[in-house]
């Protein structure tokens, strides 16, 4: 079993703090961390490695030269083997753009590490919280996908993957290769040893730019190839602060409660 | 792809049974809006099993024409079966412009659909606006964990499409409904359709946890305490026909199961009502919530951020002010 793994590094956002002056967010001093999901997605194909102690795992992300230490994480935790997509061609690309240049990139990688069975990739990063790019890749690859994963088992040629629903959660059975996008499951997962941690530090991340890509259809990347364009952002305005009840007893304050909930017409 | 009408569509997606979603009915009343100001006609999108009661729905809802697609292979969603019906009718018909709802099925489907027709998606919208010059829909959407708002366009591509979260709008009042029927022979076979479902499990078949589509969610926290301590906010949510949720902490801890959970890891919900109890409102949970409509905080602890998003907080023990709260209500609905 061939598994690619697709990882972000993303700023971690339950740092991210806003300047009550400029109303703008704080950036600096947020440490960047591997999207969770994307975790997640490694853990997953962790976990098929070690019923099928044959499988590669290789993981690939797209973005700045920084984010070779998020590879090098995920060596730590599991991965066999990284690759950096980097280049300038690359930069202001949306999720259609991203998506193409990763599918691309995922051929070429193949050309070294053979054809890959399956590709995981967190639901969605915690930065854009898209959930797009994944499905894009596997319309790009024409792949069949399954998002909301929670798990993933290998049965031969077919991949059982357990579905987070709405009212519950689904098996569903999906013939390889294909994508499937993790969401979080019922586990922590795995961290990284200190053996591993070491063999990460040592290993060498080839970097893949825009001529390392030949072939690519360079209309379908970076801002001209990007359907989409951000128009403004801003920080949006806080709720004022509601109204506390604080009585007596919690009796009380609850009387109160339903009180106001009901003249507000809510209850 | 060039548009071929300045329509706008609502893709409605339908449940086994052949009712509507509720976003799909709640994004009528924003489309009807935006497609005036596009100076096209609204139309629904159904595609399902035996979706009458859908296509009804959408009907009474405001839409102009309605667009149907039944069969027996979209009973059960796939994205192979629905991206196959959905990109043929877009290629047909060309709207200008489609909202599809972001549950889980609307967030599988908006990319794949997206990438097929090499145009632009914006996903989880929580505002809409047209330019009536261009046409271009304004599509605002949070991100970075809700710190952030951003504004997108997608000025050359067409159809413009987005996912919106559900509960932002609301359902219009019913009309008397005139709506053009146009049904659609699409079939797919069961070789193009490469996933089978193999089972499906309900979470504990007599509770509820359709959380995005919830009008009532009554949500724990750590200082739930442990699993038993579930138990009033179960009661409270019987009585109001809520659904249960969670904060990630309660979640970890084990005392509920991950489908609760509300927040950055967990679901994204807007209910008319949500009841906080024992929650702090780290922002990984306020991201999933702070668009509910109103916000009933109870936490220990007056100095709780969850206080800062709560139009009513009562400090206390949730223990002790949820049974007294749940009492009133049965007295007041008695």
């Amino acid at each position: 079993m061939n598994i690619l793994v697709c990882v972000k590094q993303v700023p971690d956002t339950t740092e991210i703090r806003i300047d009550p002056v400029k109303n703008t967010l704080i950036r600096e001093g947020v440490p960047s961390i591997v999207n969770p999901f994307d975790g997640y997605a490694l853990e997953a194909a962790a976990r098929i490695k070690d019923t099928n102690p044959d499988t590669k795992i290789v993981v690939l992300s797209m973005g700045p030269e920084q984010a070779k230490a998020a590879l090098k994480e995920c060596i730590g935790i599991a991965a066999d083997k990284a690759y950096l997509v980097s280049g300038r061609a690359f930069g202001g690309s949306d999720t259609l753009a991203t998506s193409y240049i990763i599918s691309q990139a995922i051929k070429k990688v193949e050309e070294e590490e053979g054809k890959f069975d399956a590709i995981f990739c967190g639901k969605q990063a915690i930065d854009g919280d898209t959930a797009q790019v994944g499905p894009e890749i596997a319309e790009h690859l024409g792949y069949p996908q399954v998002t909301y994963g929670l798990e993933a088992e290998l049965e031969g040629d077919i991949l059982k993957v357990k579905k987070e629903v709405e009212d519950g959660v689904e098996i569903i059975a999906v013939k390889l290769p294909c994508v499937t996008t993790f969401t979080k499951p019922a586990w922590e997962p795995r961290t990284p040893t200190i053996k591993r941690k070491m063999a990460a530090n040592r290993a060498q991340i080839p970097v893949l730019n825009e001529e390392a890509l030949a072939g690519i259809d360079v209309t379908m990347i970076g801002l001209k190839g990007s359907p989409t364009r951000v128009k403004k952002t801003f920080v949006p305005q806080r709720k004022k602060s509601g109204i506390k009840i604080m009585e007596e007893s919690n009796k009380e304050s609850a009387k109160k409660l339903f009180r106001l909930l009901n003249g507000a017409g809510i209850m | 792809m060039e548009a071929k009408t300045k329509d706008l569509w609502v893709f409605v997606e339908t449940n086994e049974d052949g009712s509507a979603k509720n976003v799909g009915i709640e994004l009528l009343t924003p489309g009807r809006e935006m497609a005036d100001k596009q100076g096209g006609s609204l139309v629904a999108v159904v595609i399902g099993n035996n979706v009458d009661e859908a296509v009804r729905d959408a009907g009474i809802h405001g839409a102009d024409k309605i667009i149907v697609v039944d069969g027996s292979e979209y009973g059960h969603y796939t994205t192979d079966a629905y991206t196959i019906a959905l990109v043929s009718l877009v290629e047909k018909y060309g709207p200008t412009s489609m909202l599809i709802g972001a549950t889980n099925n609307g967030r599988d489907l908006g990319p794949r659909v997206s990438c097929r027709l090499k145009t632009g998606l914006t996903a989880d919208c929580t505002g809409l606006d047209v330019d009536e010059e261009t046409g271009n829909v304004a599509w605002t959407r949070p991100a970075f964990g809700g710190n952030l708002m951003a504004t997108i366009l997608c000025p050359n591509n067409r159809p413009q499409i987005g996912t919106v979260r559900p509960g932002v709008f609301k359902k219009c009042e019913p009309v008397e409904t005139k709506a053009e029927i146009i049904k659609e022979d699409i079939h797919v076979s069961r070789e193009q359709i490469r996933t089978r479902v193999l089972e499906i499990i309900k979470e504990m078949e007599s509770e509820n946890v359709d959380l995005e589509g919830a009008e009532i969610i009554v949500a724990g926290g750590r200082g739930v305490g442990s699993p038993a301590g579930f138990a009033p906010l179960r009661e409270m949510a019987e009585v109001l026909g809520a659904t249960v949720g969670a904060s990630r902490a309660a979640v970890d801890a084990g005392w509920i199961s991950h489908s609760h959970q509300v927040g950055q890891t967990g679901k994204t919900v807007g209910p008319k009502l949500y009841i906080a109890c024992g929650i702090s409102g780290a922002i990984q949970h306020t991201a999933g919530m702070s668009s509910s409509e109103c916000i009933v905080a109870i936490n220990k602890d007056p100095d709780a951020p969850i206080f800062d998003v709560a139009d009513y907080g009562v400090v206390g023990d949730l223990f002790e002010v949820l049974p007294v709260l749940t009492e009133e209500i049965k007295k007041a609905r008695s």
